[in-house]
């Protein structure tokens, strides 16, 4: 963008706000279209979680009257009751929502869009027409997905994996228009993923304030930038292979159907893209989780260049461990191994990662806010997730686990713990993105019920997986090796709809604090990165004149300095005067 | 006023000020902002052909893996594709390539006749080689060949018809750089246009060979 164009803009945006339309709806603003992916995904968030409520009950208490939804019309339901086709379909929706439609537009779209450029001291984001298109197409997107509720047949029932032939054909699962649009749904959601991956990496690179080298990035941009990298290389195997499922179902071709076909290659393809996929998902958390531990123990993050270069590490081994999803496809036991070497090899990035957090914690000033608990609560969840995918990715216990509650309650602990940090981002990044403090009491009140719901859900899956509770069962009461697990679903259930109870405090602090919150100032946390010294919230350009950056984001506790932390752009000779 | 500051510490406290400085990340005052080494566009472009070759490359994974896994290749009962009319394509295409250089060596030198006449040349041999490859489409067709007879027809009407499209696009892309350099919108200092329009569609003819390589010859 040429100086006069962007001076030109701050103008714009500093007086009178534009008209409706182009300011809220068809805005090229990067803070507003973050705002934009982020209710996109919290509303998303509402239909997945509703879904999840409805497994719950089936497993609880199978085959009996869901209060409330005796109004769903036949085939869906039957006065309330869940028949096997509907419960494929919850399952697979409850995937495919939570993961397309809440954890990437949230994470990667909302604050990867609100942050990078801001967090660079860049006034916006490279290409910001491209990016309004990246949020519009991926809302279209989520109309598609949602649509496939209301065709004949109902949505999607092939699992959020899509295993071919049992998507390849409609007979299989009785379900024709809805898996054609989770498809097409994706296909375009590719699209969305692709201009913004490329308005990421564009912009970390070509635009960052003078003086905001790569090592001077706060670790949440690093996240990013990997992940905008992931995402650019990873999807478009996905679109291929969705491509040519396509063609399998409507053009009656062969690639994955086992008349001539190879229905492997479409598990090949799928977690090609899918492993990559995971950390997608996963960096950004981490990105800021180390960003907000840092600020709150008003310490330097423990081991900064080791922190990205692990997510570096993490990102190229992406690559090779896909095999690991299929160690029970009946592939060659050697590849087998060759896989799980390379999968055992990711848990030391993890574990530095792991371990650095706890050193940025160790010895620091902590203030117990919202933000932190949140953030710690990733980490602990992140830890007995990890563990848990050491067990998973050695391949003898895989034999014996695979496709079981275990691996359930593995991948809950690592992606629906992101959740920990995407509140920890939202109670972090709130006062920036709309200029008021949320209520830290419900704060609290919402990270506790979270915290101890959460483990009650998911913790006690780990048991029924080793007792061979099957991972996608309708009715587990049907064999009677599992009928002693009965209580245990039951409780799993209760904890489950206290999980979703405790989200309330939640959404009542966040509309409430929208409209009624306190005002926030500049730096309300004290914190060094560069969206703290915009206004809250920040003006169309974000800054009055491009900052200039002197030092790394984390200088907290400086000694010499009379506060406990040192802006990024706050020019000091002090400093070094008075040294150690 | 932040090199003021820092030249005054420096000068006062000599060295060593200078290296505690830097030890918690404040160091020498920071360069002034300076142009990109790569444009915005040009990047962008970059990793979007960068997204294009992990899509062919899912889609010539998946030929690989279903062609090596076939017994006999190509199978008995079915057409043979024509090699050397599309050995004739190929070398139709490698050219446009070369005259899409010229173009933009033209576009450098500012040299608009020079410059509208190779892209019109690129567009040329560009919709020729649609041409042969669409008669040589109905052709197959004819001979029973469709998208439904097996892998064989699959992988073959996957793979050239998605780089088909891609040239088509291209080749739109190549159709609007050419109007808007008659109108002479390239004559002043910006080539970028014709550029990217360029890198774009090197990587539309440096793929074919592969793909000529892998379905037709293999």
């Amino acid at each position: 963008m040429s100086e006069a164009a962007a001076s030109a803009h701050a103008d714009h945006g500093h007086h009178e706000p534009a008209g409706f339309w182009s300011h809220y709806v068809f805005s090229t603003d990067h803070k507003m279209i973050g705002r934009q992916f982020l209710f996109l995904g919290l509303f998303m968030l509402i239909i997945g979680g509703t879904l999840a409520m409805l497994i719950r009950w089936q497993l609880a208490w199978p085959e009996t009257e869901v209060p409330g939804m005796g109004w769903v019309p036949e085939p869906t339901m039957y006065e309330g009751i869940i028949p096997p086709n509907t419960y494929n379909m919850l399952f697979t929706m409850h995937a495919t929502i939570m993961i397309f439609f809440v954890v990437m537009p949230v994470m990667v779209g909302g604050f990867g869009n609100f942050l990078i450029p801001i967090m660079i001291g860049a006034k916006d984001m490279a290409f910001p027409l491209l990016n309004m298109l990246s949020f519009w197409v991926g809302a279209v997107a989520g109309v598609i997905m949602v649509a496939s509720f209301f065709v004949v047949g109902g949505a999607a029932a092939g699992g959020w994996t899509s295993y071919t032939p049992l998507t390849g054909d409609a007979v299989f699962t009785g379900v024709n228009w809805g898996i054609n649009l989770w498809v097409l749904s994706l296909f375009v959601l590719a699209f969305s993923s692709l201009m913004g991956s490329i308005n990421y990496i564009t912009t970390v690179i070509n635009m960052r304030a003078p003086g905001m080298t790569y090592f001077r990035m706060p670790l949440s941009i690093w996240s990013l930038f990997i992940t905008a990298i992931l995402l650019l290389l990873a999807l478009p195997v996905l679109t291929a292979a969705l491509g040519m499922l396509f063609f399998d179902r409507v053009f009656a071709t062969n690639f994955f159907l086992p008349a001539g076909g190879m229905p492997l290659l479409w598990q090949h393809l799928f977690w090609f893209f899918g492993h990559p996929e995971v950390y997608i998902l996963v960096l950004p958390a981490m990105g800021v989780t180390s960003d907000i531990l840092s600020v709150f123990s008003r310490k330097p993050i423990f081991g900064y260049r080791a922190m990205a270069y692990s997510m570096i590490a993490i990102a190229f081994l992406s690559w090779i461990v896909w095999g690991h999803h299929m160690f029970l496809s009946g592939m060659n036991p050697l590849l087998g191994t060759a896989f799980m070497l390379t999968t055992m090899v990711i848990a030391v990035p993890s574990a530095i990662k792991t371990f650095n957090w706890l050193g940025t914690l160790w010895g620091g000033s902590i203030r117990f806010t919202v933000p932190l608990l949140f953030a710690i609560g990733f980490v602990s969840n992140f830890v007995i997730g990890g563990l848990s995918g050491i067990f998973m990715a050695s391949t003898p216990v895989d034999i014996f686990i695979h496709d079981t509650y275990f691996i359930v309650a593995h991948f809950h602990y690592v992606v629906a713990g992101i959740i920990f940090a995407m509140f920890a981002a939202i109670y972090f990044w709130f006062p920036k993105m709309f200029g008021r403090m949320m209520n830290s009491t419900w704060g609290i009140v919402h990270f506790i019920g979270t915290y101890i719901f959460f483990n009650l859900t998911f913790f006690p899956m780990h048991f029924l997986g080793v007792g061979g509770h099957m991972r996608r069962i309708y009715n587990p009461m049907q064999y009677e090796y599992l009928e002693q697990f009965g209580d245990m679903n039951v409780f799993i259930t209760i904890s489950a709809f206290l999980l979703a109870i405790s989200q309330i405090p939640f959404i009542v602090n966040f509309v409430w604090s929208l409209f009624a919150g306190e005002k926030a100032s500049e730096n309300p946390w004290e914190a060094n990165t560069l969206e703290w010294s915009a206004p809250s919230p920040p003006p169309h350009g974000n800054f009055a004149t491009t900052p200039q950056v002197y030092r790394g984001p984390y200088e907290y506790s400086v000694p010499g300095v009379e506060e406990d932390w040192l802006p990024q752009d706050r020019p000091l000779g002090a400093a070094a005067a008075t040294g150690h | 006023m932040a090199r003021e500051a820092t030249a005054r510490s420096s000068s006062g406290d000599g060295v060593e000020t200078l290296a505690h400085a830097s030890a918690f990340g404040g160091g020498p005052p920071p360069p002034s902002q300076a142009e990109p080494v790569i444009s915005n566009a040009r990047l962008g472009l970059m990793m979007f052909i960068g997204a294009e070759v992990m899509f062919f490359a899912g889609l010539i994974g998946a030929f690989l893996v279903l062609r090596l896994s076939s017994e006999v290749w190509p199978p008995p009962a079915q057409p043979r594709l024509p090699v050397w009319i599309t050995g004739f394509n190929t070398v139709v295409l490698l050219c446009s390539g070369l005259a899409m250089h010229r173009a933009s060596l033209a576009a450098r030198l500012r040299d608009r006749l020079r410059l509208s006449g190779w892209l019109l040349a690129t567009a040329v041999l560009g919709a020729l080689f649609l041409c042969i490859q669409g008669y040589e489409w109905v052709r197959l067709i004819g001979f029973g060949l469709t998208m439904r007879s097996g892998l064989y027809g699959s992988t073959f009407y996957a793979l050239i018809g998605l780089h088909g499209l891609h040239v088509l696009g291209a080749l739109v892309w190549v159709g609007v750089v050419w109007f808007l350099a008659r109108q002479g919108s390239y004559a002043s200092d910006q080539a970028a246009g014709v550029e990217l329009c360029a890198m774009y569609w090197m990587f539309v003819v440096a793929l074919w060979p592969v793909l000529y390589g892998l379905v037709y010859l293999y």
